[in-house]
């Protein structure tokens, strides 16, 4: 007899989901703590995705944000500009959805782009050129006024709440999981782990590599559009190299290659990063002295810097949770 | 075109190019040493400024009317401080790493780069605003007819050209010039040859950082204002320099700087879009074409 | 006999440098065919021609009467041919059995989104891959390994384990590599009935390079000799070991 079994990780989402919302709900949680939950599960995003480019894939991308930008501006510009919609608006949800998936194909044709350099190139020198592709794809938003140029694209509608955005992160995880427990996925893991051996096992190397670009590129995109549309702005500044090197940090931290390490990582660090920012601006307060939220990467720097020193293989290595595995094909 | 492609544009050019050639030299004499593309070495660029903005206030008062002499000590100040936070960072950083995969090194250099950028706009003393830079030598701008080019451009100019014939020398007739060659072609085989791998690396860390140093003096000097993060992007265009070159190779760098600076030159000129953007695109051109550079030997995988 | 594998007047420059001279030969169905030369003679370097890694200066491969000189190397191996390597090249950090399954791939024809959303089709699929992946590794006395980091195999597993995964993609041609490189001999005899045994259980044409004399006489059923990139000698081992000029060039003339 056959009978409806969900899957555990669908369970633990809807507990999570539900607890927040009662806890919310009650007052138990508030607003702000809130908003870093958001923020930490559209990081969830961003970390899982870099990690199928660097972690899954073996190459090496320091320009994740600028997927990520490409998202934001082109879902804000299509809500925003294009629709002008609020959430009071009819339809106004599912033109936000649209907006969102655009923005994350828009990425993905980006992504595609940024790929080909990976065909021909490896490790320090691919890293090099994706930073300058990010940087590229700042330096146009910058430079376009129709969105706001160097003030960035203001007035974006609140459409990001708990509810969508733990609906993608969700979405996210299961698909780069199930996407890695299969064909396509060891075809990928063929190429982190020797590419001339994977070629002649018959892996279409080229293919892999830029699909793992384009499907990275897709949820970065997503992860930017919900950004865009949970801060209501979307600016040049949030999407440069150093908020890249954020996500690279919290990959490292979680395991390359670990998808569990990468979500464990993108909600520590998250908090890691407000508990810093409260902390500093308390001492600051308390003492008088001028300490500026610089000290903040100044940790996260020494951060990354002892990782790589001490702990490389991260949290979790490239073991998965038991919660994340799924279970063996029979 | 003739606005573009006029004497003073050519000059600014060669100014701009006498910088990158500066830092480019370190990033590749780094790289064909140990194959790390340091990240951190925009910064000692900047650090090189600072530390001559510091000297300079620190000691002016000791050179009254000597300013030649307070010029040497500067540089002399820059030059220490990058090679100094150089030797450290790889020490401290990248020498423990040295035999773990390459990407470990190069996100340990983002980490050290981030964190002398940090640090020093978190320091009290420091701090993340723009700073004027003195003049440490009087202006004087000579009029050449159809371009007007002030002193600090042959100064800048001139140092460049001082310090890199310096270490031409320096790599061709001495015993430790031997060794780093000795050391880009073969580590293995220098080793069993007796050479202090570990020195060498030290040492090349220390010119290359002190080169990068007096770039950051020549660049303050010339723009004049410092900030912490004015080391990223003239480090990353050097670094596409030292690529376009053909990385590990010194005529190269030095070659690729003078190009980059004339064609940013030129591209500004044009248009500041352009301008921002054509090291990237010429980065993704070479690396597309021929990503060995345009002095760089051929590198064959062995199967 | 028709000839499987046809190369024709292959030559290959490194540089200045010639590795292989005008070679040409014909590979039979069905034997098992030894290619011996000393260091440096362009053995392996005719491997990476074959494959795909390398485009000839000079010259054709044909594979079952097509043309695939210089075709991308997976394309090559989905063709039929599959190697093995002299070092060995194993996706190190993932499983026996993963190792496997990734040579399987190209049989796949699960698209993406079958494969995300785990299909029946699919999944139908991935019990199928992993049954074949642990029929082969059964087959190289590698079962106990199935879950099993590949890095924490011992050398001579690692050998029967790259064997196992050029298997997986179904070839009708196996290049091997210096397949006893590295082995005692026990485990060197063992393999030589595992190489005769592969040939009749998949009916797969042998292609072997090895520096191991005692492996080539015994397993092959023709030799080529070649040193400095020309053959010097070819035929049947018997044969081929009583000549001079092999004697000579590769023995040193103290026989074998």
């Amino acid at each position: 007899m056959k009978q409806l079994k969900l899957p555990k990780l669908l369970i633990f989402a809807l507990i999570f989901y539900s607890a927040i919302q009662i806890l919310y709900g009650t007052e138990i949680l508030n607003g702000y703590i809130l908003h870093i939950i958001n923020q930490s599960l559209i990081y969830v995003i961003l970390a899982v995705s870099l990690n199928l480019i660097n972690g899954i894939t073996g190459q090496f991308s320091l320009g994740h944000m600028g997927f990520a930008g490409v998202g934001a501006y082109v879902s804000g510009t299509i809500s925003t500009l294009v629709f002008k919609i609020n959430p009071s608006s009819p339809n106004g949800m599912l033109i936000f959805i649209f907006a969102i998936i655009v923005g994350g194909l828009a990425a993905a044709v980006v992504g595609f782009l940024i790929g080909f350099p990976s065909l021909r190139l490896k490790g320090d020198y691919l890293a090099i050129v994706t930073l300058g592709f990010g940087e590229i794809i700042r330096t146009v938003f910058n430079n376009i006024d129709y969105v706001g140029g160097p003030r960035g694209l203001l007035g974006i509608p609140k459409f990001s709440n708990f509810t969508t955005i733990i609906v993608a992160a969700f979405i996210t995880l299961v698909v780069i999981r199930n996407l890695v427990e299969s064909s396509h996925g060891r075809a990928m893991l063929a190429v982190r782990e020797n590419e001339l051996a994977a070629e002649l096992v018959g892996v279409n190397t080229t293919r892999y590599k830029v699909m793992a670009f384009v499907i990275g590129a897709f949820f970065a995109g997503i992860a930017g559009g919900l950004f865009a549309h949970l801060l209501q702005m979307a600016h040049p500044t949030q999407f440069g190299f150093i908020k890249s090197v954020e996500v690279l940090i919290m990959i490292y931290a979680g395991g390359v290659g670990s998808i569990t390490g990468s979500t464990i990582a993108a909600f520590a660090l998250t908090f890691l990063s407000e508990g810093l920012r409260i902390g500093i601006r308390a001492i600051a307060d308390a003492t008088g002295l001028p300490i500026g939220g610089e000290w903040r990467m100044v940790v996260y720097s020494l951060l990354l810097i002892f990782i790589m020193l001490f702990k490389t293989e991260g949290l979790m290595g490239t073991k998965e949770a038991k919660l994340i595995r799924l279970k063996e094909v029979q | 075109m003739g606005a573009i492609f006029n004497a003073q544009q050519i000059v600014n050019g060669l100014q701009v190019g006498s910088i990158y050639a500066l830092i480019a030299l370190g990033y590749t004499m780094v790289y064909g040493i140990v194959r790390l593309i340091n990240f951190a070495h925009g910064d000692f660029y900047m650090l090189g400024a600072y530390a001559a903005y510091g000297a300079f206030f620190a000691f002016n008062a000791l050179f009254v009317g000597k300013t030649g002499l307070m010029a040497f000590v500067v540089l002399i100040a820059s030059m220490a401080a990058g090679g100094v936070i150089a030797l450290l960072a790889n020490r401290l950083a990248y020498k423990p790493l040295r035999y773990k995969p390459k990407l470990s090194s190069l996100i340990t250099a983002i980490g050290v780069s981030m964190f002398l950028e940090y640090f020093l706009s978190a320091l009290p003393a420091v701090g993340p605003s723009y700073r004027s830079f003195p003049d440490i030598l009087p202006r004087v701008n000579i009029n050449l007819g159809n371009a007007v080019i002030s002193n600090y451009v042959i100064i800048d100019i001139v140092i460049a050209a001082v310090l890199m014939v310096g270490l031409t020398l320096l790599i061709k007739k001495t015993t430790l010039g031997k060794a780093m060659r000795a050391v880009s072609q073969d580590k293995d085989a220098a080793r069993l040859m007796g050479i202090d791998i570990e020195k060498v690396i030290a040492f090349t860390f220390l010119i290359g950082g002190s080169f990068a140093g007096a770039a950051g003096l020549l660049a303050g000097m010339t723009y004049p204002r410092i900030v912490p993060y004015m080391g990223i992007q003239p480090g990353l265009k050097a670094f596409i320099a030292a690529v376009l070159g053909g990385i590990g190779n010194i005529p190269g760098a030095v070659l690729g700087a003078y190009i980059m600076g004339l064609a940013e030159t030129f591209a500004s000129a044009y248009n500041s879009l352009i301008g921002e953007g054509i090291a990237f695109a010429i980065l993704i051109i070479v690396l597309l074409v021929r990503p060995r550079g345009l002095l760089g030997e051929k590198i064959a995988d062995k199967i | 006999m028709s000839a499987l594998l046809s190369i024709k007047g292959m030559t290959h420059f490194f540089g200045g440098l010639k590795a292989v001279s005008n070679f040409s030969y014909d590979i039979p169905e069905g034997v098992i065919y030894g290619l011996i030369g000393p260091n440096g003679s362009g053995k392996t370097t005719t491997f990476n021609l074959i494959t795909g890694i390398y485009s000839p200066t000079e010259g054709k491969v044909f594979f079952k009467d097509k043309d695939i000189t210089a075709a991308k190397p997976y394309k090559i191996v989905q063709s039929g041919i599959a190697r093995t390597f002299q070092n060995l090249r194993i996706f190190s950090s993932l499983t026996a059995l993963d190792n496997i399954k990734i040579a399987k791939h190209f049989g796949s024809k699960s698209g993406l989104i079958s494969s995300v959303l785990r299909l029946p089709s699919f999944m139908n699929e991935e019990k199928a891959i992993k049954k074949e992946s642990l029929e082969l590794l059964d087959l190289m006395h590698l079962s106990h390994r199935a879950k099993e980091s590949a890095k924490n195999l011992p050398y001579g597993e690692l050998r029967r384990l790259e064997i196992a995964r050029a298997l997986a993609t179904r070839p009708q041609l196996l290049l091997l590599d210096e397949p006893a490189a590295g082995m005692n001999p026990k485990e060197v005899d063992e393999l030589m009935s595992l190489i005769t045994h592969i040939r009749k259980e998949f009916k797969v044409t042998v292609f072997l390079i090895e520096h191991h004399m005692q492996v080539v006489m015994g397993i092959c059923e023709y030799i080529k000799v070649i040193d400095f990139g020309e053959t010097i000698a070819e035929g049947r081992p018997e044969a081929v070991a009583k000549e001079p000029k092999v004697l000579e060039a590769y023995l040193g003339k103290r026989g074998v």
